[in-house]
């Protein structure tokens, strides 16, 4: 067995988990923007726009880490994906650039009122069509729709009907929705005023259902349009743990926010979130493009392996009391203004 | 237009417009940091707003070049995923290096423009500096990738596949420390000379603004050293050009005729059909000289590379003659203002070399554009030198002309609000940014629903 092919695929998907708890839930605050509503609407946007102010670009870098490791380590499913994905990739790109730029020009721009309220529907509707796109993309992964020719090396797509197709769209969903319950659960903290807590503390226990919802229909259409991760949620030693942990971190997450005890909702809630990605890379575990390339299948050299694994293991000594210390400055006290 | 053609294009247009944005993100932290360090030395308010409208501007300006870079890393693997197949393994340590320095600059930067009353004043300097190292970082390390694309190193090739990867030899290509020094030095430059033209622009019509000045003598000063320092780069990344690439240096020069005691040709205009160029001042000997260090050195011609593998001539003559041309005029500007503010002790505000430098304003940014055009066109036809050719890695998507449009599109309405945003940051009237300094650039006072 590779280890180091092993290992690096390891970082690539704890990459993902943590891009999902951080940058996704970056994402979820754009929806909230977008549906912000009632006699306190401009004040939650203003709690979104200071939560993500200091960190969204930060919490970006998980996205291209990702990308990196995936070009630098596993090659072949690199070039397969972004061909074969291009469009809904590139759909997400233009999400990306609209995003952070439209978030960035309402923050510093100034203007007009009427100006930051178009940026601001600008930066909410590319909030919700990026992570769309990212889920449908990972679907279309997931599906193993992918195949890639053991001789030429090239994947064998129309372009179209690997990510169009019900499985991936429903993963698409899922990803708004599991990143705006998220979100809606962090913003419960980002502020001291009651009632904007309650704003946000209804908004998560109404997107509960949702979650559940689009969990469950894409779990279903898995059987059929994705039969290895079906099959890997099911039939593993480690399924049924899986499931009860799942299940179980939602159910804590939402009476946590049913008693207002926000803190233990927070964790629940990025722990169901991190268990969904996990499990994705589990359950089509050792593939990495199914149908036919795997983490040993599509990795790159031992002599590339290792020094990326070294400096990987270098670097997080820099990187995360660096993040460490990012959070500890904005987010441990929430601001009294808000 | 073909699909090659609009993979091209696009690569070619979001590089052009990523590289306005990564130049002002990994060089603005210099000024913004000097500004700052005067204010805790010197207590002068004046150097603490000065670093507050920098990050107001730097602010946006990274934010678009994070996101068209996220752009150009995807790009890589859509328009040329068979590049990317086998030169994503080799290249990899410096762009996993990238990667780590891009997130520690996103995370210092995140510290540094919402930290001002929550950090202490040396952690938040600090924070400052560590944005500027590893913002500076993150460039070296991207430029060592794209050298390699110049100078392919550290692998060998068994039966048509890529193997013994030296990621380290490939890391430390023949073109990487040229190409990063010439690269580093020039995006101090063009933000140094930008800056510096802009505020020398309004010390024409307000002299005697003190605010105004201390800007002025701090972009003056980065101006000048690498004002200075870029033409010596230059003549260094020449002669690396001229031993690994003579095709791009051919080019570049216009230079058809494989001889010894090459004169070098100023201006003129390169007729790749009749394979001359025409009405071009020759310098006896110079270009013998420059490319190797010795007057009666031969330099390969044109005519000696195949023509299959020839670079587009007009395209790469023009752009290097504009870059070095520009690159001299700056070069000038900037002694002439060394040596003024060293007889004087103090900084020069004659306003013949304030105009000089307003001239000189768009000048650093525009030879950026040049010299990429040089590196990328006059690598043509390969995207890896003499192994992989640039029709050889598109991809086999079909209606590219689409996503070349759109991000056109895009990227046009982008540079168009950055601009309008920048008029409004950067003319802004004194007395407006001192309100909003005390709000360290938060969007409490915009947004009035505190």
């Amino acid at each position: 067995m590779n280890t180091e092919a092993l290992a690096v695929a390891g970082v690539l998907l704890a990459g993902l988990v943590v891009y999902a708890v951080s940058g996704g839930a970056d994402f979820g605050g754009g929806v909230w923007d977008l549906l912000a509503s009632g006699p306190r609407k401009a004040r939650q946007r203003k709690v979104i726009s200071d939560a993500l102010g200091p960190i969204w670009e930060a919490n970006h870098v998980w996205l291209i880490l990702a990308v990196v490791l995936l070009f630098v380590c596993f090659p072949l499913a690199f070039a397969a994906m972004a061909t074969a994905l291009h469009i809904p990739l590139t759909v997400m790109l233009i999400g990306v650039v609209l995003r952070g730029s439209a978030f960035t020009f309402r923050s510093y721009g100034g203007g007009t009122d009427e100006t930051l309220r178009w940026w601001g529907r600008v930066f909410a509707s590319a909030s919700v069509v990026t992570p769309f796109m990212l889920g449908v993309s990972a679907g279309a992964v997931a599906s193993g729709q992918l195949p890639v020719d053991p001789r030429t090396h090239q994947v064998v797509t129309d372009f179209v009907s690997a990510w169009a197709a019900p499985f991936p769209l429903a993963v698409g969903l899922l990803a708004v929705a599991l990143f705006a319950f998220l979100a809606a659960v962090y913003l419960t903290l980002e502020t001291r005023d009651p009632r904007l807590q309650e704003d946000f503390r209804w908004r998560a226990l109404m997107t509960a259902p949702i979650v559940f919802l689009t969990a469950w229909g894409a779990f279903v259409l898995a059987r059929q349009h994705a039969p290895l991760v079906a099959a890997g949620l099911t039939q593993r030693s480690w399924s049924l743990a899986f499931h009860v942990m799942v299940g179980g971190s939602a159910v804590v997450a939402v009476a946590a926010l049913w008693r207002r005890w926000y803190s233990v909702a927070r964790v629940a809630a990025a722990l169901h979130v991190a268990l969904i990605v996990a499990g994705w890379g589990f359950a089509q575990f050792p593939y990495l493009l199914p149908p036919n390339l795997t983490v040993e299948s599509a990795a790159a050299p031992q002599t590339v392996l290792r020094p990326v694994l070294w400096v990987l293991g270098l670097g997080s000594l820099v990187l995360l009391p660096s993040f460490f210390f990012l959070f500890r400055v904005f987010k441990s006290n929430p601001p009294t203004d808000a | 237009m073909t699909d090659l053609l609009a993979a091209r294009s696009q690569m070619a247009m979001s590089l052009g417009f990523h590289m306005f944005f990564a130049v002002v993100g990994m060089a603005m932290p210099l000024l913004m940091v000097i500004a700052e360090g005067l204010w805790l030395r010197t207590r002068e308010p004046d150097y603490r707003e000065l670093a507050h409208r920098w990050a107001k501007g730097t602010a946006i300006l990274f934010a678009v070049g994070a996101v068209s870079g996220s752009v150009l890393s995807f790009e890589l693997g859509l328009l040329w995923p068979t590049f990317m197949r086998h030169a994503g393994p080799v290249i990899g340590m410096p762009f996993s290096l990238e990667g780590f320095a891009f997130f520690l600059e996103a995370i210092f930067l995140g510290i540094w423009l919402y930290g001002w009353d929550r950090v202490s004043p040396l952690i938040h300097w600090l924070s400052g500096v560590a944005v500027l190292v590893s913002g500076t970082a993150s460039g070296v390390f991207v430029v060592m990738a794209n050298a390699w694309m110049n100078t392919p190193a550290g692998f060998s090739i068994v039966g048509g596949e890529i193997r013994d990867v030296n990621v380290w030899a490939a890391m430390l290509n023949p073109a990487a420390p040229t190409q990063v020094t010439h690269m580093a030095i020039a995006a101090f430059q063009a933000v140094a000379f930008a800056v510096a033209a802009i505020h020398a622009w309004v010390l024409l019509r307000q002299p005697g603004q003190g605010f105004h000045q201390r800007a002025f003598a701090i972009a003056l000063g980065v101006a000048i050293v690498s004002g200075v320092l870029q033409p010596i780069s230059g003549d260094f990344s020449a002669k690396q050009i001229a031993r690994n690439q003579p095709a791009k240096l051919a080019a570049a020069e216009a230079h058809w005729e494989t001889r010894a005691a090459a004169p070098l040709s100023i201006g003129g205009w390169p007729d790749e059909v009749a394979e001359t160029t025409s009405w071009a001042l020759e310098i006896p000997y110079g270009l013998s000289f420059l490319a190797h260090g010795d007057p009666n050195a031969a330099v390969t011609g044109l005519k000696d590379i195949p023509k299959q593998d020839r670079p587009p001539v007009a395209v790469v003559h023009v752009a290097f003659q504009a870059m070095v041309g520009m690159g001299m005029y700056m070069a000038a500007v900037a002694l002439a203002a060394a040596v003024l503010w060293r007889r004087r002790k103090r900084v020069p505000l004659d306003p013949w070399l304030l105009k000089a430098l307003v001239v000189a304003g768009p000048m650093g940014m525009l030879s950026v554009q040049a010299g990429w055009v040089v590196t990328e066109v006059g690598r043509q036809p390969w995207v890896i030198h003499g192994f992989l050719r640039t029709a050889d890695a598109v991809t086999p998507m079909p209606y590219l002309i689409v996503p070349f449009l759109t991000f056109t599109l895009l990227y046009l309405v982008l540079a168009v609000v950055v601009v309008l945003l920048m008029k409004r940051q950067v003319f802004a009237s004194p007395g407006l940014a001192a309100t909003d300094k005390a709000q360290g650039g938060a969007t409490a006072t915009d947004r009035g629903d505190a």
